[in-house]
C-alpha cells in the first residue's frame, strides 16, 4: 500500500508542476503589459513612470523562469497575487467563493444519489419493465439537456410559477430554500450517470453465487436485493461519486451564474469579463489541484477495497 | 433483445441527425423569414400561424433564428472533433506504439492538461484569447483532444503484441507504415462512439460558453445566445428560451443515442473479431 501511495504521488509531481506553468502562462499570455493593465484606470493610460517604477517593484522585469521561480514559492505558501478589481487576495477570495460551492455540490449530490439510487434498484430488479425504460430515458436526457436551460425551466416552474422557491441568490448566507433549484440543476447529469451505473452494478451482484444463496433461504427478491445485493452495488457508485463531484465544478460555471451564487463557477465567469487575470490564474491553478486530490483519493478509495489494484503495473 | 434495443437506438438517434443536418442544409428554404430581420411591432410575440415560435426581444422570427443556428452547431460539433480527433489520434498512437520516454513524456502532458476540469481550462483560454467563435474552437480544441489521445493510446497498447503486427514487421514493413495500415484501422471503431459522444459534448459546451456571451458573438443566430437574449424576458415571454433550449436538447440527445447505440453494437467484438479479421 505505502508502495501503492509513492508510486502515485511520484506521477502527480511532474504533472503539477506543469499545471504551475501553464498557470503562470496564462498571465504572461494574456495580451497587453501585466504592469501596464494593472495600473490603467477607466479614466485614462497609465503614467510611463509609475509603470516602469511598478514593473520593477513587482519583478516583471526579471526573465520569465526568475518570475516562475518566484511565483511558484509564493503560490506554494498560498499567496496567489491581488484581484486587479478588488484588491483583494487572490486565495482568500477564492477559498472563500469554494466554500459556497462546496455547500452546493455536498446538496447537489445527496440529492442526485437520492434520486438515483432506488431508481437504479428498480430499473435492475425488472430490465426491460416499465421503471427501467424511465429510468434509460431520464438517464439520457439527463448527459443531454443543458443545465443552464434545465436552470431556467426550473426557475420558470417552481420560482415563477409556483413560488415554491426563491428565483435566484444567496439568501441568508445561503439557505437551504435558495440551495435547492440550483443543486437540482447541477445534479441532474450526474444523476443520469449514477442510474445507470446503479442498474448494472446491481445486475452484476445479483448474478453472484451469495444471492443465490440467500435467495435459497426462501428470502423474496426485494429483501436480497436491499439486504444483501445493495451494499456490493454501492461500490462503484461511491466510486464515481467522487469523480461526480469533481464533474460539479464544470456545471457549477453556468448555475452558479444563473442564480447569482456566489461560488468558484461564478467568480471564474465574472473574473473573465472583467479580465482579472490573477483571479483567473488562482482559479485555474485551484481547481486543477482540487481535481487532482479528488482523482487521488478515488483511486486510493479503490486500492483500498480491491487489493489487486494496488499491484498492477508491478 | 438488448441488441434489438441499442440498434434501434442507434438508427433513432441517426434519423434525428439526418433531419437536423437537412434543415441546416436547406436553412435558406426552409425557415419562413429572415433570420436577423427584426420586427420591432412584433417584440416578444407569443407563437403564431405567422412566426410559429414567436418573436424574440428585438422581433426576430425565433424559429427563422433556430433553423439557422443548426448551421453553427453542427459546425462546432464537427470541426473541434475533427481536429481534436487528429491531435488526439496522433499523439495518442505514437504514445502507445513507441511506449518509453516518448510516451511517457507525451502521457504527463495529457494529464496536465486533463487535470483542468474542462469548462476551466476552456474558459481560461478564451479569457486569454477573448471571446469570438474561433477562439471557441480552440478553447474546446485545447480541453478535447486529450481524451483521444488517452482512448487510442490505449487501445493501441492492447494491439501491441498481436501477430497480425508481428507478421508485418516480418516482411520488412516500416514503423509508420504499421501504424497506419495496421494500428489506426482497428481503433476506429472505439473512435467513432467517442467522436459521435465528443459532438454531442460538445455542442452541450459550446451553447454553454456562447450562453454565457463567451462563445459565438451576437449577429450569427445561435443557440446558446439565443437562450442568453431570452433571460431578461423569462416571466413575461418564456418562448424565447423554451424553443432554443428543446433544439439543444433534442440534438445532443441525437448524438448519444447514436454514440450509445454503437458502442453497445461494437462493444461485444471488441477485442475478438474485429481484430483478427483485419490480420
Amino acid at each position: 500500500m505505502k508502495i501503492f501511495l509513492l508510486r502515485r504521488a511520484l506521477v502527480l509531481l511532474p504533472v503539477m508542476l506543469l499545471v504551475s506553468l501553464f498557470s503562470f502562462a496564462l498571465i504572461h499570455m494574456a495580451p497587453g503589459d501585466p504592469a501596464e493593465i494593472l495600473l490603467t484606470s477607466p479614466a485614462g493610460g497609465a503614467d510611463r513612470a509609475a509603470v516602469e517604477d511598478f514593473r520593477t517593484k513587482m519583478g516583471f522585469d526579471q526573465p520569465l523562469p526568475v518570475q516562475y521561480l518566484r511565483w511558484l514559492g509564493r503560490a506554494i505558501q498560498g499567496d496567489l497575487g491581488y484581484s486587479y478589481m478588488t484588491g483583494q487576495p487572490v486565495c482568500s477570495a477564492i477559498l472563500a467563493s469554494f466554500e459556497s460551492t462546496l455547500r452546493l455540490s455536498l446538496l447537489s449530490m445527496v440529492l442526485s444519489l437520492l434520486a438515483s439510487i432506488p431508481l437504479g434498484i428498480w430499473s435492475a430488479m425488472r430490465p426491460g419493465s416499465f421503471p427501467d425504460h424511465i429510468g434509460r430515458w431520464l438517464a439520457l436526457l439527463g448527459v443531454s439537456v443543458p443545465n443552464f436551460w434545465l436552470a431556467y425551466l426550473l426557475i420558470l416552474m417552481f420560482a415563477i410559477h409556483l413560488k415554491w422557491f426563491p428565483v435566484a441568490g444567496y439568501g441568508n448566507g445561503g439557505d437551504l430554500m435558495h440551495m435547492v433549484l440550483p443543486a437540482i440543476a447541477l445534479g441532474a447529469a450526474s444523476a443520469s450517470v449514477t442510474i445507470r451505473l446503479m442498474r448494472s452494478s446491481m445486475l452484476d451482484v445479483l448474478q453472484q453465487d451469495y444471492i443465490l444463496a440467500a435467495r435459497a433461504k426462501g428470502l423474496g427478491g426485494w429483501q436480497v436485493a436491499l439486504g444483501h445485493a445493495m451494499k456490493n452495488a454501492l461500490i462503484p457508485v461511491a466510486t464515481i461519486s467522487g469523480l461526480n463531484f469533481g464533474y460539479m465544478l464544470n456545471g457549477s460555471v453556468v448555475v452558479e451564474t444563473i442564480f447569482a451564487w456566489p461560488g468558484i463557477g461564478g467568480l471564474v465567469v465574472s473574473s473573465i469579463y472583467q479580465r482579472d487575470y490573477p483571479m483567473i490564474q488562482g482559479v485555474t491553478l485551484f481547481v486543477a489541484l482540487l481535481f487532482l486530490s479528488i482523482n487521488l483519493l478515488v483511486d486510493l478509495f479503490y486500492a483500498v477495497l480491491n487489493p489487486g489494484i494496488r499491484y498492477e503495473r508491478e | 433483445m438488448r441488441e434489438n434495443n441499442s440498434r434501434r437506438q442507434m438508427l433513432l438517434g441517426f434519423m434525428i441527425l439526418s433531419a437536423i443536418a437537412l434543415v441546416a442544409f436547406f436553412a435558406g428554404m426552409i425557415a419562413p423569414h429572415e433570420p436577423n430581420q427584426t420586427n420591432l411591432g412584433e417584440r416578444l410575440s407569443p407563437p403564431s400561424w405567422q412566426y410559429p415560435f414567436g418573436n424574440d426581444n428585438l422581433g426576430r422570427c425565433i424559429l427563422s433564428r433556430i433553423i439557422f443556428a443548426a448551421r453553427i452547431s453542427l459546425y462546432i460539433g464537427v470541426v473541434v472533433v475533427s481536429l481534436s480527433l487528429l491531435i488526439g489520434v496522433a499523439l495518442g498512437s505514437i504514445a502507445g506504439y513507441f511506449g518509453g520516454l516518448l510516451d511517457e513524456l507525451i502521457m504527463r502532458f495529457v494529464d496536465a492538461f486533463l487535470a483542468f476540469p474542462s469548462m476551466f481550462l476552456a474558459l481560461a483560454v478564451i479569457g486569454l484569447m477573448g471571446p469570438g467563435l474561433s477562439n471557441l474552437i480552440l478553447a474546446l480544441v485545447v480541453v478535447e483532444w486529450t481524451g483521444y489521445a488517452r482512448m487510442v493510446r490505449g487501445e493501441v497498447i492492447s494491439l501491441k503484441g498481436k501477430e497480425f503486427l508481428e507478421a508485418a514487421r516480418s516482411l520488412g514493413a516500416k514503423d509508420s507504415y504499421i501504424l497506419v495500415r495496421h494500428v489506426l484501422p482497428n481503433v476506429l471503431a472505439p473512435v467513432l462512439v467517442m467522436s459521435a459522444l465528443g459532438i454531442g459534448f460538445t455542442i452541450l459546451a459550446a451553447s454553454g460558453l456562447s450562453f454565457l456571451g463567451l462563445g459565438v458573438q451576437p449577429g450569427i443566430p445561435e443557440w446558446g445566445s439565443m437562450l442568453d437574449d431570452g433571460r431578461l424576458y423569462l416571466r413575461v415571454a418564456p418562448h424565447l428560451m423554451i424553443f432554443p433550449g428543446l433544439a439543444i436538447t433534442i440534438t445532443v440527445l441525437a448524438f448519444n443515442l447514436l454514440g450509445e447505440g454503437l458502442r453497445d453494437e461494437l462493444n461485444p467484438r471488441f477485442g475478438s473479431s474485429i481484430h483478427e479479421d483485419a490480420a
